[in-house]
């Protein structure tokens, strides 16, 4: 059998969400959302086994357990409360990756509200961790409904900023900021440009570059020589399959 | 060592706290800024909200890692301000009764950074005015809250960080699983959130527990390392089986999601908000909401 013919989309985006973490070694590995935390543990079991996970809930894991079973055992490696968790955020050894009701061109994310933030048409989740984890360490997004809705050219509120107000606000503040990369349901995007500008890295097997472009509020870089995003190995889907998400709750998380 | 029974040792004879939910509230007034401890729907003092919202106090500012405390407060018309990170159900994460309330602006709003939160709480426990912190440079943070201001350190670096000010309380709720009769609070469960802080920075402090305990029993449930509210900083106490319902209060007992269910759906029935504010929040006691709960069934 081989994973090409196989792989669903959740899948490859799981696979993309556990690359973000590839090469951050002995750090606080914290995704938020289903197919992060699929992804995150996947990194853990495969390339990057020096990672400490939290999907915080107070303790830190050590073994690999399936997403949404609270009674599943867990090998607990460490006392981890919300406190420790900031605590960690301005040490740096952390990387977390967010949702984003809206994202921008510079990588300005949106999770506070829709509208005017004064009194806004929609009350989202409010700023929560973003405006500190985004000056402190690496932070990934993951967005799962990619449309001109969701990637916009101008978020309405900022909860955690972007390459361009980090220039604008300039060293030293800026010096531990880091928009690592987005992965949403058609493609993988990163900031590799030379203005930090959005970039396609890859589009999802299946998924065009227009398919992408037509998708987006925004002008985007990198649409000439885009790649295709790596599909999960075999022992990828296994794990997948078998161990992290047996139930398949990663698959709500696309409508 | 110090942990099991020290049963049969002599105790100094400390100060009795004791009171009721009411009693707590009488000593309440109009315009005050209450911190209630907790986070999202954890562990939450809900009695005592519940004993807030039979009373006739308004205008309050509510200071919390927002849960059902500050949806319940919006819709029963008693904020005039909510200071928060967020405010969220967990397994609903928008609450709504404070979406209706900050999508119609009935209420005035700091939002901030949950750990620059934290740095507020943390000042006012020191009694310094703000302590510093990266969060909210180049986000919205600062525009949302035109009143904060930013430092520059006094030393070789330099740097411009933001200033978050002590979140003076005049009160504070806090809940926990074991407390003895001086106010020496317990949490059993795996996260003690940030009520040891909301404890320090509050001129008062009212503390409800799942039990109250004699102090020699307080190593009975849990070692040394839970006795994290020290009796220094509490006011009153309050027995409160129960006391954290809907919201959870582990390991006493987990969140009622069903009746979290209904209550979130009373934000889009007015019929529903009626039926529900008579049927709980007007038990004229913590007794009589028990008694409530269980006609439920």
């Amino acid at each position: 059998m081989s994973a090409l013919a196989e792989a669903a989309v959740d899948e490859v985006c799981v696979v993309a969400c556990a690359e973000a973490f590839r090469g951050d070694g002995e750090i606080l590995c914290n995704p938020i959302g289903t197919v992060p935390i699929v992804g995150g543990r996947l990194a853990r079991a495969t390339f990057e086994p020096d990672l400490a996970y939290t999907d915080t809930v107070s303790v830190l894991p050590a073994n690999d357990f399936p997403v949404g079973d609270p009674d599943a055992p867990r090998v607990v490696e460490s006392w981890v409360p919300y406190r420790t968790v900031f605590d960690i955020v301005w040490s740096g050894k952390r990387h977390v990756m967010m949702g984003a009701s809206q994202i921008d061109q510079w990588g300005n994310q949106n999770i506070a509200a829709i509208g005017d933030f004064r009194q806004p048409k929609a009350q989202l989740l409010g700023l929560r961790g973003a405006p500190g984890n985004l000056l402190n360490h690496t932070t990934s997004y993951w967005v799962p409904n990619h449309s001109p809705r969701s990637f916009v050219a101008a978020v309405d509120v900022v909860s955690g900023p972007g390459y361009d107000r980090m220039r604008e606000l300039g060293a030293p503040g800026n010096r531990y900021h880091e928009v690592r990369r987005v992965v949403s349901n058609l493609g993988v995007f990163d900031f590799q440009t030379d203005d930090n500008r959005m970039r396609v890295a890859s589009v999802h097997p299946g998924v065009t570059v227009e398919q992408v472009v037509e998708a987006t509020g925004f002008e985007l870089a990198g649409t000439d020589d885009a790649a295709e995003t790596r599909l999960p190995t075999d022992e990828e889907l296994r794990l997948i399959r078998e161990v992290l998400d047996p139930g398949g709750a990663r698959k709500a998380e696309f409508r | 060592m110090w942990a099991g029974s020290q049963e049969g040792a002599i105790v100094a004879a400390m100060v009795d706290k004791r009171m009721t939910e009411d009693e707590v509230v009488a000593e309440l007034k109009d315009g005050m800024t209450i911190g209630i401890g907790g986070w999202g729907s954890r562990r939450k003092p809900m009695s005592l909200v519940r004993a807030i919202l039979r009373s006739g106090l308004k205008d309050l500012t509510v200071v919390a890692y927002g849960g059902p405390d500050i949806g319940l407060l919006c819709a029963a018309g008693r904020l005039r301000r909510a200071v928060y990170g967020f405010v969220s159900l967990d397994s609903i994460p928008l609450e709504p009764h404070f979406r209706q309330a900050r999508q119609s602006g009935a209420i005035e709003f700091t939002e901030l950074d949950e750990g620059a939160f934290y740095l507020g709480l943390l000042a006012a426990s020191h009694r310094v005015p703000f302590y510093p912190t990266r969060a909210g440079l180049g986000s919205d943070m600062l525009s949302m809250n035109p009143e904060l201001r930013t430092v520059t350190s006094p030393y070789d670096d330099g740097e411009e960080l933001v200033a978050i000010p002590a979140f003076k309380l005049d009160a504070a709720l806090i809940h926990m699983n074991r407390a003895d009769a001086a106010g020496n609070g317990q949490f059993l469960g795996p996260d003690l959130y940030f009520d040891d802080l909301f404890a320090m920075a509050a001129d008062k402090t009212y503390l409800s527990a799942e039990r109250v305990v004699p102090t020699e029993n307080l190593l009975d449930e849990g070692p040394v390392h839970t006795l994290r509210i020290p009796r220094l900083f509490t006011d009153g106490v309050v027995e409160a089986p129960r006391g954290a319902h809907f919201t959870e209060c582990p390991p006493d007992y987990g969140r009622d999601e069903s009746f979290q269910r209904t209550y979130a759906a009373t934000a889009r029935d007015p019929d529903a908000w009626e039926a529900f504010r008579s049927a709980y929040l007007e038990a004229p006691s913590h007794a009589e909401y028990l008694r409530a709960l269980e006609a439920r069934a």
